[in-house]
C-alpha cells in the first residue's frame, strides 16, 4: 500500500483549502461511480475499434456499443436501437438535426420555427440557415417561460420543415408542453425536434407518446461522461437528413467517425441507471428544491422565482434577488459553485437572453442566480447554501443605497437619474 | 451450517455500508450510504426466494463495484469540500 500511496496524484493543490460545494448540475454533472465502473474496462483492455469486423477486439467493442445503443439509450426513450446515432454531445446533435433536416428538404420547404429561449447551438444553427436563405421564426415565450400553443400553430406555414423546442430549459427549468406540441406538428406534417439534454433520464420521455421525430441527448447532463451524446432520428415516418460529418459511413451514414466505445458505454450506463433511479431521484430532488426555496424565501424578502412554478423540472431553480447584483452575489457565495444563467454565456456580462425573453426587468435579470440540484446533493449542502445566500444577500442589501431608498418607501421607477 | 437467508442479507447490508463509508468523495459517500439504506429498506418485505436470491446477487456485484470505486477515489484524492467540517 505504500507504493500506492506514493503513486497518489497530488496535483500540486493546496490541501488545506476546502473545495466549494457543487450546486451547478445544469452546467454539468459528476459521473456516477457506476458509469465510471462500466467504462474503465474499455479504456484499459477492451480497446478495439467497434467498426473492425475481423477480430475479437472489434467484436467485443461493437457488442458493448450495441448494448449501450439498444438496452440503454433506446430503452430509456422508447425508441428502436436503429434510431439512435451516437454523437459528440447535444450541441452536435442539435446542429445535425437542424441543419441536416432543413437542408435535406430545402427544395420545397424553407421555413424553420424555434423559440427565443433555445440553447445557443440551436439559435446559432438557425442563424447559419438564415444566411443560406432560409426563413426562421423565433417564437416568443410568455412570462412564465412557456410557449403559447395557438401562436405556435399559427406560425406553421405550408413550407415549414422543422420545429425545434427544448423540453426543459437549462436556465429556468421550465418544461414545455411537449405532448401537445408533438400533436400539433404531426397533424401539420412538420418534423418535431426537441433538445432534451436536461430532460432525458430525469422525467419520463417517450418518443412515440410525444410524437417526437428528433431528440438530442447529452451524456454529461445525466451523470455520464463528457464528449458523448446521441441523436434520436425517427424511422417511421422516415426523417431524412443531410449528414454534417462525412466519411466512412458509420452510424447509418449520418455521422461518420469511429464511435468512442468507452464513451458510448458510459452514456448507455448513465441512461440505464437513470431509468432505474428516475422516481427515487425525482422525489429527492423535488424535496431538496422545495427545502432550498422555502428557506430562502422565508429568510429574505423580494425574491422572485423565474419561470412557471408548476410546469418545471424541480432541480433547476432560478431566483432573482432584487436590489442585489448577480455577479457580486456569486463572488460573495464563493463556497458554493453556482452560476447566474447558462455556462456558455457566463463569459459575457450581458444578462441572459432567456430571462430577457420571459420579460424579466433588466435589473432583476442582472440579479439572478441558478441553483442546480442533482442526484448527489445532500440536505447539508442545501441548508448551507440557503444560509449563506440569506446572509450574503442581506449584507449586500445593507450596503446598497437602492435598498435604503426602497426601505424609505421611495418607488425606484419614479426616480429621475441626473447625468453627471 | 449455512447462515439463514436473513442473516446473509444483514451481513451484505453491513458490508455494503462499511464499504460505502470509505469513499473519499463527500458526495459519493453520502449517496452510497443513503442509496444502500433506502434500497434495503424498500425491499425489506420481499418473500419470494428467487427474487431475494437475484437481489442478493445484484447486491454482491454492487458491493464489488463500491470497493473498486473507493480504491480509485483514494488514488485520485482531492481536498474536502466546505460542508465536511
Amino acid at each position: 500500500m505504500t507504493a500506492l500511496k506514493n503513486a497518489v496524484k497530488g496535483q500540486g493543490k493546496i490541501y488545506n483549502e476546502p473545495r466549494p460545494l457543487y450546486m451547478d448540475f445544469q452546467a454539468t454533472t459528476p459521473m456516477d461511480p457506476r458509469v465510471l465502473d462500466a467504462m474503465l474496462p474499455y479504456q484499459v483492455n477492451y480497446y478495439g475499434n467497434p467498426h473492425s469486423r475481423t477480430h475479437a477486439y472489434g467484436w467485443e467493442s461493437e457488442s458493448a456499443m450495441e448494448t449501450a445503443r439498444k438496452q440503454q439509450v433506446a430503452d430509456l426513450i422508447g425508441a428502436d436501437p436503429r434510431e439512435i446515432i451516437f454523437t459528440s454531445g447535444a450541441t452536435e446533435s442539435n446542429n445535425m438535426a437542424i441543419k441536416g433536416v432543413a437542408r435535406f428538404y430545402q427544395a420545397k420547404k424553407r421555413h424553420v420555427i424555434t423559440t427565443q429561449t433555445e440553447h445557443k447551438c440551436v439559435l446559432d444553427s438557425c442563424r447559419v440557415l438564415e444566411s443560406e436563405g432560409f426563413s426562421i421564426t423565433y417564437l416568443p415565450v410568455q412570462t412564465n417561460g412557456l410557449l403559447d400553443l395557438e401562436l405556435l400553430e399559427a406560425s406553421i406555414r405550408p413550407d415549414t420543415s422543422l420545429l425545434s423546442v427544448m423540453t426543459i430549459n437549462n436556465e429556468i427549468g421550465v418544461r414545455q408542453p411537449i405532448e401537445e406540441i408533438g400533436q400539433i406538428c404531426r397533424s401539420k406534417g412538420v418534423f418535431f425536434h426537441t433538445d432534451a439534454a436536461q430532460a432525458v433520464g430525469k422525467i419520463p420521455l417517450n418518443v412515440t407518446d410525444c410524437k417526437i421525430d428528433l431528440m438530442s441527448i447529452s451524456g454529461h447532463k445525466i451523470y455520464g461522461p463528457k464528449g458523448v451524446g446521441a441523436l434520436y432520428v425517427r424511422r417511421r415516418p422516415r426523417v431524412r437528413m443531410e449528414p454534417i460529418q462525412n466519411g466512412g459511413g458509420q452510424e447509418r451514414g449520418l455521422r461518420s467517425g469511429t464511435v468512442p466505445t468507452p464513451l458510448a458505454v458510459g452514456l448507455g450506463a448513465a441512461c440505464s441507471i437513470a431509468q432505474h433511479e428516475m422516481e427515487y431521484d425525482h422525489n429527492r430532488v423535488s424535496m431538496l428544491a422545495n427545502r432550498l426555496v422555502q428557506k430562502i424565501m422565508a429568510g429574505l424578502p423580494d425574491v422572485i422565482m423565474n419561470g412557471d412554478p408548476v410546469r418545471r423540472y424541480p432541480g433547476c431553480v432560478n431566483l432573482s434577488f432584487a436590489y442585489v447584483e448577480g455577479e457580486s452575489l456569486l463572488m460573495a457565495l464563493k463556497d458554493v459553485a453556482l452560476s447566474s444563467g447558462s455556462a456558455c454565456t457566463s463569459a459575457s456580462l450581458e444578462p441572459s437572453y432567456v430571462l430577457r425573453a420571459i420579460g424579466a426587468d433588466e435589473d432583476l435579470a442582472h440579479s439572478s442566480i441558478r441553483f442546480g440540484i442533482g442526484r448527489f446533493t445532500t440536505e447539508e449542502e442545501v441548508d448551507y447554501t440557503a444560509e449563506k445566500c440569506i446572509h450574503q444577500v442581506s449584507r449586500l442589501r445593507e450596503m446598497s443605497p437602492l435598498w435604503e431608498m426602497v426601505q424609505e418607501g421611495i418607488d425606484l421607477k419614479s426616480i429621475k437619474w441626473t447625468q453627471h | 451450517m449455512a447462515a439463514s437467508a436473513r442473516a446473509q442479507v444483514i451481513s451484505l447490508y453491513r458490508s455494503m455500508l462499511s464499504a460505502s463509508k470509505k469513499f473519499p468523495s463527500y458526495n459519493y459517500r453520502t449517496y452510497a450510504l443513503r442509496r444502500v439504506r433506502d434500497a434495503f429498506r424498500a425491499n425489506r418485505n420481499i418473500e419470494d426466494p428467487k427474487t431475494v436470491a437475484r437481489l442478493m446477487t445484484e447486491g454482491q456485484q454492487t458491493l464489488a463495484l463500491i470497493q473498486r470505486q473507493v480504491t480509485i477515489g483514494k488514488m485520485f484524492e482531492s481536498q474536502k469540500i466546505v460542508v465536511e467540517g
